[in-house]
């Protein structure tokens, strides 16, 4: 009875030793708390610029306006006119093409194409006045578009195909008094329409940022910590940190989560270590797209379709998004996408007009890295699908000029003619065109970086770690337990339990005969004693 | 026959928190292999690092006791009645013939069960132990500079323990089937769970062995 009395003691004893080690209290995340201290204090402006006798006064031209920006701050011009915002173009070293300069003169994407030819319309986008053709003048500091960056009063607005002139109707004194740090719409202005429309190109940047909630994204969330797009991609003399891929080749001034979070931000060593493989982005951004559609594909061998000779569009009936555009082709949408994963060393490559075509689907960007590139971690990336115009004979790609005032101009948007369109743009960015076209397929890769969802939605285990519809399912050269096994040594591992199994029950039911037949012998045996 | 202290309660403890811990870390092991889901992944991945521990620190304490009783001699393999024992359990056990070796506190096992158990300490339980502890401690190399094992394919880690798994669970199998040919049915997991088992009389030189122990009880 003691001995009984003794061992149920150790036991319990035993249990509450490794309850205790097992235990593990919820810490607080001190660094977490820290950021979030530090960016509750939003940043106060400096001065007032309505009060600035300089700004007292009815600004006729907007060059009027950058004159007098430049008259105080007078050398940040400089930093402008350097800036990729500016030039639309940047020099890096890409590898396997060596020194190349890199923008939207010369690099296309999957939506609208190209700007080239198009620059009275593209050029609403640029921090410029005044881009009507390829003659713009990248020296002249009057043409510094200051305020479509660091208006605060939400009243200036670019006017469509003015070159990227204001819209006649912004009160020009008003915008220059009320001038401050950028705010998201400052940079939503671009960066949420771009490609036509809200939330086209990226899927993760769009105009329901500007006023959402925490489950949309935890760091834009007006019930959240509330910051601005520039409180991360924060500027230093103009050069703004972050990447677009779309354009950008080199693995150089770019912004990643860890600048804040750090490497190690999870108070969980297991999901730490996930870090050097995987970035934040891909556990963190389940879904995109969670508010309005973003453009999955856009199909230009359906444009030019005519009702009664006159361009039409289809609009679908639930998100109002337009499916079918004569002007465009057909298009895709999609809300709440997954991502697709890949592989991503920071470093892309681009289809560069005049190239040759050596495969198709041409990648009109690829991003590089694989499993065995020690700089690479899987990304959760926006594939955007679609077809453009393809020289046959000459093998590459066209730059079709899209947009006119009128008719009669080559424009593909008022003459619903390829040949005219393509003839017209190639000339213009001096390459060859046969006259020989037709559409090839093309895809174009956007990572997705924002609509960061509340921890508690970021993907669980269970999302990639599985046998079946794991989310990485497509990326191979790589072991990842619970997704991946050895077919042939669960084969042989389970046939040799069955096996186990199967021996040691006919062994067992060959002792019960035998003990049976045995227990016989020795019955009769003693019957025939008796 | 004697009621003899046999299996001692460091032996009994060590037995019975080792096959839970077995059993436990093939359930969480074959979740994380992806087998099935039952725990949830997360959960899953820390049970059995947990009971991994558990599992290392009740070895080392086993090699500490196993060489300071001088017990590890036990597993020393003979030969001699290997093959009378293998005959034995193919073909006598179904005549009703009694075993053809005797179970004392100095040869608890039978030779095939010393063979058999050595080659689970020596070989499937290094293998699972060092494949472990390489996968628990497997890194890449990385921008945060951590410990790198990259030489070796995780896929070849894995392989080696998950083998080591099957052969466990296989052994697990046979050996609690093989509990079952003692006197009676039970009378083997009764010993290991009270330490005392009906055995035949000990040799002369058995009791000078046993005299070595006289703290033992006896019954």
């Amino acid at each position: 009875m003691k001995k009984v009395v003794l061992s149920v003691i150790a036991i319990t004893i035993g249990i509450l030793i490794l309850l205790h080690i097992a235990y593990k209290p919820p810490l607080p995340n001190l660094g977490e708390l820290k950021l979030k201290q530090e960016f509750a204090i939003k940043p106060e402006p400096d001065v007032d610029h309505s009060l600035f006798p300089e700004l007292q006064k009815t600004f006729k031209t907007p060059q009027e306006v950058t004159e007098a920006c430049i008259e105080c701050h007078n050398q940040r011009h400089k930093e402008v006119i350097a800036s990729s915002h500016w030039n639309w173009e940047r020099i890096s070293y890409v590898e396997g093409r060596g020194i190349a300069s890199m923008g939207k003169s010369n690099v296309l994407n999957n939506y609208c194409i190209g700007a080239s030819s198009n620059e009275q319309a593209c050029a609403k986008c640029h921090i410029g006045f005044g881009m009507s053709d390829d003659h713009f003048d990248f020296e002249n500091a009057r043409n510094v578009d200051c305020m479509v960056c660091h208006d605060n009063s939400e009243e200036y607005i670019k006017g469509a195909s003015m070159a990227g002139y204001p819209d006649r109707s912004v009160n020009l004194t008003k915008v220059a008094q009320s001038v401050g740090r950028p705010q998201s719409i400052n940079c939503g202005a671009c960066h949420f329409y771009s490609g036509g429309g809200n939330n086209v190109k990226h899927g993760d940047l769009e105009e329901a940022l500007l006023a959402t909630t925490r489950e949309v994204d935890v760091h834009m969330a007006a019930n959240g910590i509330n910051m601005t797009c520039v409180d991360c991609h924060s500027a230093e003399d103009h050069n703004i940190k972050g990447k677009l891929y779309s354009v950008s080749s080199s693995d150089q001034n770019r912004l990643t989560c860890d600048h804040c979070h750090t490497s190690t931000p999870h108070m969980d060593r297991n999901l730490d270590l996930h870090t050097s493989k995987v970035a934040c982005q891909t556990c963190h951004i389940p879904t995109y797209a969670k508010v309005n559609p973003t453009k999955m594909e856009w199909r230009w061998s359906e444009a030019g379709k005519l009702k009664e000779g006159k361009p039409y569009h289809e609009t679908d009936t639930v998100t109002g998004a337009e499916t079918y555009m004569s002007i465009k082709g057909s298009f895709v949408w999609e809300t709440n996408v997954e991502p697709e994963y890949y592989w991503f060393n920071g470093h892309a490559t681009h289809y560069i007009l005049g190239d040759q075509v050596n495969s198709i689907p041409i990648q009109i960007n690829s991003l590089l890295g694989s499993a065995t590139d020690r700089n690479a971690k899987i990304y959760p990336v926006k594939v955007h699908r679609g077809d453009q115009i393809y020289d046959i004979d000459n093998n590459m790609l066209v730059q079709p000029k899209l947009w006119a005032a009128e008719k009669g101009d080559s424009a593909y948007w008022k003459d619903f003619n390829w040949d005219l369109a393509a003839e017209a743009g190639m000339k213009r960015v001096g390459l060859p065109y046969s006259g020989n076209y037709k559409f090839v397929n093309t895809e174009m890769y956007w990572p997705v970086n924002h609509m960061v969802a509340p921890k508690e939605e970021a993907l669980s285990c269970e999302e990639c770690h599985r046998r079946e519809d794991s989310r990485l399912a497509g990326l191979d050269n790589f072991y990842m337990p619970g997704r991946d096994s050895n077919a042939g040594l669960d084969l042989i591992g389970k046939l040799l339990l069955i096996a186990a199994l199967a021996g040691v029950v006919l062994h067992g039911l060959g002792r019960i005969v035998a003990s049976i037949k045995n227990k016989e012998v020795e019955t009769r045996e003693i019957n025939t004693e008796l | 026959m004697q009621k003899v202290y046999i299996y001692k309660g460091f032996e009994r403890f060590w037995h019975w928190s080792q096959a839970a811990l077995i059993f436990f870390l093939a359930l969480t092991g074959f979740e994380v292999h992806g087998s099935f889901s039952l725990f949830g992944y997360e959960q899953a991945v820390e049970s059995h690092r947990f009971a991994a521990w558990m599992l290392l620190t009740l070895i080392a304490f086993s090699i500490f006791w196993h060489f300071t009783t001088g017990e590890w001699k036990q597993y020393i393999p003979t030969f001699s009645k290997l093959q009378a024992q293998i005959r034995y359990y193919t073909l006598g056990i179904f005549k009703g013939e009694p075993h053809p070796t005797r179970k004392s506190v100095r040869n608890k096992l039978n030779p095939l069960q010393a063979l058999t158990y050595l080659g689970f300490k020596l070989v499937m339980a290094p293998l699972l132990v060092i494949t472990g502890l390489v996968y628990m401690y497997y890194r890449s190399i990385d921008a945060n500079d951590m410990v790198i094992v990259s030489d070796i394919p995780l896929n070849v880690i894995a392989f080696l323990h998950t083998l080591g798994a099957y052969l466990i669970l296989m052994f697990a199998i046979i050996h609690i089937y093989m509990t079952t040919t003692g006197e009676t049915p039970t009378s083997n997991i009764k010993a290991m769970l009270t330490g005392y088992e009906n055995l035949e009389e000990d040799e002369p030189e058995e009791n000078l062995y046993e005299s070595e122990f006289s703290d033992i009880p006896k019954k």
